[in-house]
């Protein structure tokens, strides 16, 4: 789980471009994809997002390694409004009460597809952005307090460190004679308890790593960055390729026809 | 945006301390942690601070970090403290403080950034901080600007999650020396290392003052570590001017390291301090199984006359990790040991002893049937596992503890209750008999005074008293304990030796994993000496694959 968050290994191109950029690329296609419930958007956005994944130094497998949960997610997803959806033009299979007709296989791939193209991109930025630039972006350009956006870096590696310390604590429990068995209830309970030997862990942890941090002169009103966010070339190619999908996947859609913004009533 | 200061940064100026009367009281308590300190510390003096817990050695170095606390949130402050005339709150990164816990010590997750990070918060141009980077972390021996090393040389961007304990608290050093302080605080820097890590933060120290000249104020239990490198020895004690009146100043003891060990060793040794060349008086072992006997290699222990057989393992491997799900795969996980064949025998020690990272606790924890085993087999016989089956991982919590006790490293892992009584009471209290055990482990083990207590407001030692006297009082025929030493006094050290060289004799089954070799010799028994089956490095390549 410590690693997962690593850049290590990966000099794809998109690594070197400012996360800002590509914060608000992502932004853009998702904000577009929320609007319409359809086919051809979703599509057209989804293809554009996997021409991406090179540049991101993504590959099929690592994708699936990752993003297996959401994948998996969207699949089901749009199975479901398949089967469920209310049937419309020719019926395709019709087993007891599920049938799927060709307006809701159509639903049902539009879902899915949507959920796949909103996950992606999200999935594309983790995967090509360090925390440590994102937050150094983010107090530097796009200005937040950087009292606040150090605070939660130094917060998200202690995350990973609890994850540890409740394995531990769970042992450390059984030891004592606090078990995983039994009722609900009991079950519950002893659940409770763990966690909050946990927050004792944690506020421990992070009332030590707060000393650190204060010792080392942190919490003052200024001070300089040893690493400068800046822009490039790349961010404008970053910001012109977020708004590329997002006007293709529109543009596509009227002029397939199919473009419904999600809060009017369906057509049909 | 240049600091006033940023022009010197080259030029180490070594910081003076002066205390007047000094004394801090914690919001929430009645007493003074520390009381009436009076104490000069010239420029470039190196000072180790001795006293039994209590004495308030920590929270001094907090106040010369100047990351006590306000004074008014109920705290309380008497006296003076002044760093070079002023308030060490006045004057950031004038003071750079090392704490015990390294997981904390680290901020960022690269190591050139955590090294950055304090230069960055005082105002360091760019430019100025990466010089200072490097240099930093020269000093420390985590990268060589001429060639590797055995002690590492890592890349700016390493992360710093894979680092051991010795080498975080080098990375903090570095963090440290980037600030160019004047004066360099080390509470208990090494308590949780291994020897060898010890061993690495303290020469990386040495190095560094040597270059730079600075103030150094270090409190360690284990003078032998730092005593050549220190000039002077301070020994506090505690003081208390609330309830009797009598005042006792804080300063017990004060001059260059020889003399003050030899006016003081019958005191220090009784304050629980480590004076170099001094073990404690334990309990011999009456029984026959006394004597140390040799295993080695990642291979057998020795298996040896007398006692009842408790615990085998065969062709064990043994791994923290659970399995992972990959998509619709199920990956095992890999395993740190293999192939591991031990026995635990009724009254008799097992010693697992190796580097760190060779996974010799979590051979221990699946001993104690807290782990599931990855292959292998560990078995119960038919004495321990009395009609539980054989499996120790597959008892329910009641039952594992009335057999197998576990004592992990950090005792408040294993706090259930809000009282110390309530703590002791709750294993009796669930399995249904043995309340009357309690009483007889309050008195062995000197907690009777502290039954209405937190356990989490406890002193290291207490906790560690404590965490032993819970286990025990389910009275299991198997004690396991993990590095029960780490960070302990002589006293409490002595103590707890004696204590389980009590229950050894009295046929308990005693099996710790210790770097600890004077302990280990008073339990006598078994060793089991693990290394590393895999190296680090292979498997930090599998994780990000």
């Amino acid at each position: 789980m410590r690693d997962a968050l690593t850049l290590r290994g990966n000099n794809a191109l998109l690594t070197r471009a400012n996360p800002l950029a590509k914060f608000v690329s992502v932004f853009l296609i998702t904000l577009v994809l929320a609007l319409s419930i359809d086919l051809v958007s979703a599509s057209t956005a989804l293809l554009g997002e996997l021409a991406l994944f090179p540049l991101a130094g993504l590959t099929v497998r690592l994708l699936w390694q990752r993003g297996w949960p959401l994948i998996i997610a969207a699949a089901l997803g749009g199975w479901s409004t398949a089967i469920l959806s209310a049937d419309s033009g020719r019926i395709l299979l019709d087993v007891g009460i599920w049938s799927i007709s060709e307006g809701s296989l159509q639903l049902g791939l539009g879902f899915m597809l949507r959920g796949l193209a909103i996950a992606l991109p999200a999935i594309l930025l983790m995967s090509c952005t360090d925390p440590t630039d994102l937050a150094d972006a983010l107090a530097q350009k796009a200005k937040l307090p950087h009292r606040f956006v150090l605070g939660t870096l130094a917060a998200l590696r202690l995350v990973g460190l609890m994850a540890e310390e409740w394995q531990t604590i769970g042992m450390a429990r059984r030891a004592r004679g606090v078990g995983s068995h039994g009722s609900p209830p009991q079950r519950f309970k002893a659940m409770l308890g763990q966690s909050f030997g946990l927050l004792v862990q944690a506020i421990r942890r992070a009332s030590r790593l707060a000393v650190t941090m204060e010792a080392r002169g942190f919490g003052g009103g200024r001070r300089t960055w040893a690493r400068e966010s800046t822009y490039s070339r790349l961010d404008v190619w970053v910001l012109a390729g977020g708004l590329v999908i997002a006007a293709a996947a529109v543009l596509a859609a009227q002029w397939a026809g199919t473009w419904h913004f999600v809060w009017l009533k369906q057509p049909n | 945006m240049p600091s006033p200061d940023s022009g010197t940064s080259a030029v180490v100026r070594p910081a003076a301390i002066s205390a007047q009367g000094w004394g801090w009281r914690h919001a929430g308590r009645t007493t003074q942690a520390i009381h009436a300190l009076d104490l000069d510390i010239r420029p470039g003096e190196r000072v180790l601070l001795l006293g039994p817990s209590g004495a308030g050695k920590s929270t001094l170095l907090h106040a010369l970090a100047g990351v006590l606390g306000e004074e008014g949130d109920d705290a309380d402050e008497t006296g003076s403290l002044l760093v070079d005339g002023v308030s060490p709150k006045a004057q950031r990164g004038r003071a750079g403080l090392m704490q015990q816990d390294p997981e904390t010590q680290v901020v960022l997750s690269r190591l050139g950034d955590d090294v950055a990070f304090g230069a960055e918060n005082l105002c360091v141009p760019r430019e100025e901080i990466w010089k200072r980077v490097h240099e930093a972390l020269d000093d420390v021996g985590l990268r060589r600007s001429a060639g590797g090393s055995a002690s590492g040389n890592f890349a700016l961007d390493h992360p710093t999650s894979a680092l051991s304990g010795g080498q975080k608290q080098r990375l903090a050093l570095a963090g440290i020396l980037a600030m160019r302080p004047g004066l360099i605080l080390l509470d208990e820097p090494t308590a949780n290392l291994d020897p060898a890590g010890v061993l690495e933060v303290r020469d990386a120290v040495g190095r560094c003052l040597d270059k730079t000249g600075a103030t150094l104020v270090v409190v360690e239990h284990r003078v032998s570590v730092w005593k050549d490198l220190v000039d002077r020895i301070v020994v506090l004690q505690p003081g208390s001017s609330s309830s009797t009146g009598v005042s006792t100043p804080a300063v017990l003891l004060d001059g260059d390291p020889d003399t003050v060990l030899a006016q003081a060793r019958d005191m220090l040794t009784a304050a629980g301090v480590w004076v170099p060349g001094y073990v404690p008086a334990t309990r011999p072992r009456s029984g026959t199984g006394a004597g140390t006997a040799a295993g080695s290699g990642a291979g057998s222990s020795s298996a040896g006359s007398g006692g009842e057989l408790l615990l085998a393992t065969q062709e064990l491997a043994v791994s923290r990790e659970r399995s992972r799900r990959r998509g619709f795969k199920t990956i095992p996980p890999l395993p740190v040991q293999a192939g591991l064949n031990a026995e635990v025998f009724a009254g008799r020690a097992l010693t697992i002893t190796g580097s760190n990272g060779a996974g010799k606790s979590t051979f221990a924890l699946t001993l104690a049937g807290l782990l599931a085993p990855v292959s292998g087999a560990l078995t119960a016989a038919v004495g321990l596992s009395d009609g539980a089956g054989t499996d120790p991982f597959k008892w329910k919590a009641q039952q594992l503890i009335s057999r197998i006790g576990t004592v992990f490293q950090e005792p408040e892992h294993q706090f259930v209750t809000g009282r110390v009584l309530d703590e002791l009471m709750f294993g009796p209290k669930h399995l249904g008999h043995g309340e009357e055990r309690v009483d007889e482990l309050l008195e062995r083990l000197r907690l009777r005074h502290l039954v209405e207590a937190n356990p989490y407001t406890l002193s290291g030692g207490e906790k560690r008293r404590l965490s032993v006297a819970t286990v025990l009082a389910a009275h299991p025929r198997v004690l396991v304990l993990d590095e029960p030493t780490f960070g302990q006094d002589a006293n409490t050290w002595a103590e707890l030796a004696s204590f389980l060289s009590e229950l050894l004799d009295a046929g308990t089954s005693v099996v710790s994993v210790t770097h600890d070799q004077e302990f280990s010799s008073v339990l006598g028994g078994a060793e089991m000496r693990l290394e590393p089956a895999f190296q680090g490095g292979a498997r930090q390549e599998a994780g990000a694959a």
